[in-house]
């Protein structure tokens, strides 16, 4: 042990360094696939996009589908509900943010900016305060209430009485025809 | 020393000793034939495993489902290269459209249409190649009892992969050899495992048209569906040999770095 | 083996860390300061290549586990849909799992023949020994769990095989087999029950594996490693601290291992796989053919070598049961096969013997060879290997060192270093 002392000590440690850079950079590459298997799979990723055909929901009804694992609310709204969400100003609102995935952050909540279409409304169907489903069609606004703790949202999916702190989440959606939605 | 190395040599060597006597009904080894495949550096040629996908659509289909196969894995993407098999995900949407896959009860809680027939909606990337017999039971009773088999892994799943696939497709054309019994609904295939194969001929010469001009006799036929079935058993194989490049350079690079590291430790230890 | 330079905590940290949980000073005095003989060779580098397979096995099958459906339906397609297709990397993951079996087995047969070559299993090592069979065993309970996961024609049916082996205990007490079959199926046959359970057991028994190889290191620490010699270490000089020295030397050779190993998984990671178990399994259709992986060819061997059932059931426990008698069987004072150049030939006509009881294992029963118009059973040759794998042990260990004329021993291993006499290619080798 003791015939290296007289080694440079730079020399040796260089390859010391060299080696023992070299295995931790190897870690980092092996580590990845044992993360990266977690993430989504092929399968998953394929499911993450669905096209949904409208033509059958009539004016005043709600359908319900699944997205990702959630539901989807496609709400087919009367004129009244319309003009009921648009008579809102946005100041009075809980949240102003119009919660749109297809608008960016801090855009206000109009009713404009809520939809694509004035009488379809796509929103994601999970209360913000704790994930509950809310009801359709039920609460003060005739908009949604989450039986779990009562929040309320209006006409355009947006909150109106807590204790939820968010509007009901608009998804990444667009009409790829006139009676065809393709969420995600 | 030198007597024990001969020894197990001598062992070892009559461990490869080829056993004796072909039997009747022994299959004979596969066909000599390559594929671009088959190296540590190869790859599959995405236009022969598309005129594959062409033959299995037209022909095997008929008979043969491809269940772990979904119309998403059909799609090749600039990231990921070594993806799918050349087709865009408009393409393979609408490869997926042209199939029909089980749907489930409509809103009247109905699972068949008027005429009995299981309800079905149109195939998107997510849904898998759907089979072309309900269950085993109607696969068996199409053909006269035997059953297709599943050819998501039937190169993986028969000794001699490809090539066997190649060979099966192709030996329908001898004549049985003088007093063997070809059973009644079998055919004479010495390239199958007791030599009665229960599949007619499936493929002939100008069956297929294929679209890029390529000829289409036997060979080419079979050449092609073995490359699609190959690449239908092992999607991953491209990407695996390359990622194993990478892996087997790096390591080699690291034990390097390790052997003069030990070199260096050991200096004047030994 | 008391390690030369005592731990001494350095910061304040570990000072306080080292009166409440000397962890720190257990890893310096095992893995850092450790004496060492300083003549070991390339074969005792396994140990350190067994460790490293065990954590691969562990960390790709948790990994697994997280997308395979234990459940006779969905467990075919949950491997070969979803992990070799969908999964990010879960080709990688399933075929690293697989090929490390392989991998695993080898390292452990170079192993278990380096400790009998070298006389490791000798005073005061038994219990070392002891500990190491039983690795041994796990591994291979484990192995055969595992393969009947991915549910393919050979999972099934060599499940079916291997745990129909104990109705042959019908015939020492009736119906006591068939009870303790019924009993590890949980059905009339092998199906999602006992699935489900060897799943359970294929999760528990690594980390059983893990905590006797714990063991298995202090029983080593305790009189110190062997070496090529098989001579005692009697002084400071005959020894090195096993970091650097070991650490480089160790970390070296598993980068060989894992080159290899690398091959295999990404060139040729069906080389060791049986295409059979790529159909989904069919309780209705035997294959041809049920041959286990090629690690448990020898005792298949063995197994078939006797028609009679029971017979052949106890010949294969006997084979391995034998192991944990070794340390008493052998009757040399010489532990190294150096020295003993009796013995050392008839250890290589045993390593022979073994690869010939995998090779015949590896076959179909009925297979033969064609020497000359003389057509020999392949199963004749089995039964002469597995005379004289137990001959060797029960026969052999025992006579021989009473009366074969050993070499004469150095005096010490550094002598033995410094004489200039290479360790690693000796005269008489």
């Amino acid at each position: 042990m003791s015939d290296t002392t007289a080694e440079e000590p730079t020399r040796r440690d260089f390859l010391y360094i060299a080696t023992g850079a070299v295995g931790a950079v190897g870690v980092a590459f092996a580590a990845w696939p044992f993360i990266d298997q977690m993430n989504p799979s092929g399968a998953v990723l394929a499911m993450s996009s669905i096209d949904i055909d409208i033509a059958s929901i009539p004016v005043g009804q709600q359908v319900v589908f699944k997205f990702r694992g959630h539901p989807l609310f496609v709400r087919h709204r009367t004129p009244k509900e319309i003009s009921e969400a648009r008579a809102v100003s946005v100041t009075d609102l809980l949240d102003p943010d119009a919660r749109n995935a297809n608008l960016a952050d801090g855009t206000p909540a109009s009713d404009a900016n809520r939809v694509e279409k004035a009488e379809w409304l796509v929103l994601t169907g999970v209360c913000t305060h704790l994930g509950c489903t809310p009801t359709a069609y039920e609460g003060n606004w005739n908009g949604y209430l989450c039986h779990c703790h009562g929040s309320q949202y209006d006409t355009s999916g947006r909150v109106r009485r807590g204790p939820a702190p968010q509007n009901l989440a608009v998804p990444v959606y667009a009409f790829t025809s006139p009676t065809k939605i393709k969420v995600g | 020393m030198r007597h024990n190395i001969a020894f197990a040599a001598a062992a070892l060597a009559l461990c490869f000793a080829q056993p004796a006597s072909a039997a009747v009904g022994d299959p004979r080894p596969p066909k000599d034939v390559h594929w671009s495949f088959e190296s540590p550096f190869g790859h599959y040629d995405i236009a022969e495993v598309q005129r594959g996908f062409q033959v299995y659509k037209e022909v095997c289909s008929a008979c043969h489902s491809l269940d772990r196969v979904s119309f998403h894995d059909l799609i090749s993407t600039r990231e990921d290269p070594t993806s799918g098999i050349g087709f865009s995900e408009a393409q393979a949407k609408a490869i997926a459209a042209g199939y029909k896959v089980p749907a489930g009860p409509n809103d009247k809680g109905e699972t068949v249409d008027s005429n009995g027939q299981p309800l079905t909606k149109p195939g998107t990337l997510a849904d898998h190649f759907p089979p072309p017999f309900p269950n085993e039971e109607a696969a068996r009773a199409a053909n006269s009892g035997a059953l297709p088999p599943d050819l998501s892994l039937i190169v993986k799943a028969r000794e001699g992969g490809p090539q066997y696939v190649y060979s099966i497709v192709t030996g329908f054309h001898e004549q049985p050899p003088a007093g063997f019994t070809v059973l009644p609904n079998k055919y004479y295939n010495p390239y199958f495992s007791g030599w009665n194969i229960s599949m007619p001929p499936p493929l002939a010469a100008g069956q297929v048209t294929f679209s890029d001009g390529t000829p289409n006799d036997l060979d080419h036929e079979a050449r092609a569906v073995a490359a699609f079935l190959s690449w239908a058993s092992e999607p991953k194989m491209q990407e695996r040999k390359e990622v194993g490049f990478g892996v087997i350079a790096f390591l080699i690079l690291l034990t390097v770095l390790l052997y003069f590291s030990y070199r260096r430790v050991w200096h004047g230890a030994h | 083996m008391e390690p030369k330079a005592p731990y001494v905590p350095k910061t304040a940290f570990t000072r306080w860390l080292d009166t409440r949980l000397p962890i720190l000073r257990m890893l310096d005095e095992t893995m850092m300061t450790f004496p060492t003989p300083r003549n070991l060779n390339p074969w005792y580098a396994f140990g350190a290549i067994l460790t490293m397979c065990l954590a691969i096995q562990i960390v790709t099958g948790i990994v697994l586990a997280m997308h395979y459906v234990p459940n006779a339906d969905l467990a075919f397609d949950s491997v070969e849909t979803n992990i070799m297709r969908e999964v990010n990397y879960g080709w990688l993951l399933r075929y690293t799992h697989a090929a490390g079996a392989s991998m695993f087995f080898l390292a452990v047969y170079i192993h278990i023949f380096r400790g009998l070559y070298y006389g490791s299993y000798k005073a005061p090592r038994e219990v070392l020994w002891i500990l190491g069979v039983l690795i041994y065993i796990l591994m291979v309970a484990t192995a055969f769990f595992g393969y009947v996961l991915p549910w393919g024609q050979m999972s099934f049916w060599a499940a079916t095989v291997i745990t129909s082996l104990f109705s042959s205990l019908d015939q020492i007490i009736p119906h006591l087999g068939s009870t303790i079959t019924t009993w590890l199926w949980g059905d009339f046959a092998v199906g999602d029950a006992t699935l489900n359970r060897f799943f359970s057991l294929h999760y528990l028994l690594p980390f059983v594996i893990a905590a006797v190889v714990g063991l298995h290191i202090w029983a080593l620490h305790v009189p110190g490693n062997n070496n090529p010699l098989g001579i005692d270490v009697k002084s400071p000089q005959d020894t090195v601290p096993f970091h650097p020295y070991y650490t480089a030397k160790d970390a070296f050779y598993m980068g060989l291992y894992a080159i290899l190993f690398a091959v295999i998984v990404f060139y040729s990671p069906n080389l060791f796989g049986n295409p059979d178990n790529y159909t989904p399994a069919n309780p209705l259709v035997t294959p041809p053919d049920i041959i286990p992986e090629w690690y448990l060819t020898p005792f298949y061997a063995m197994l078939r070598s006797v028609p009679q059932k029971l017979i052949g059931v106890l010949v294969l426990a006997g084979a391995l049961l034998t192991l944990f008698f070794i340390p008493w069987l052998d009757s040399s004072p010489v532990r190294s096969n150096r020295f003993r150049p009796l013995m050392k030939q008839l250890f290589w006509i045993f390593a022979a013997d073994c690869v010939l009881l995998g090779y015949v294992g590896s076959q179909s029963a009925d297979a033969a060879w064609n020497l000359g118009g003389f057509s020999l059973p392949l199963v004749w040759l089995a039964r002469a290997a597995t005379v004289y794998y137990f001959a060797f042990f029960w026969v052999l260990m025992p006579l021989v060192g009473r009366v074969e004329q050993t070499k004469s021993l150095p005096d010490s291993i550094a002598k033995a270093v410094l004489s200039g006499r290479a360790t690693s290619a000796a005269p008489a080798e």
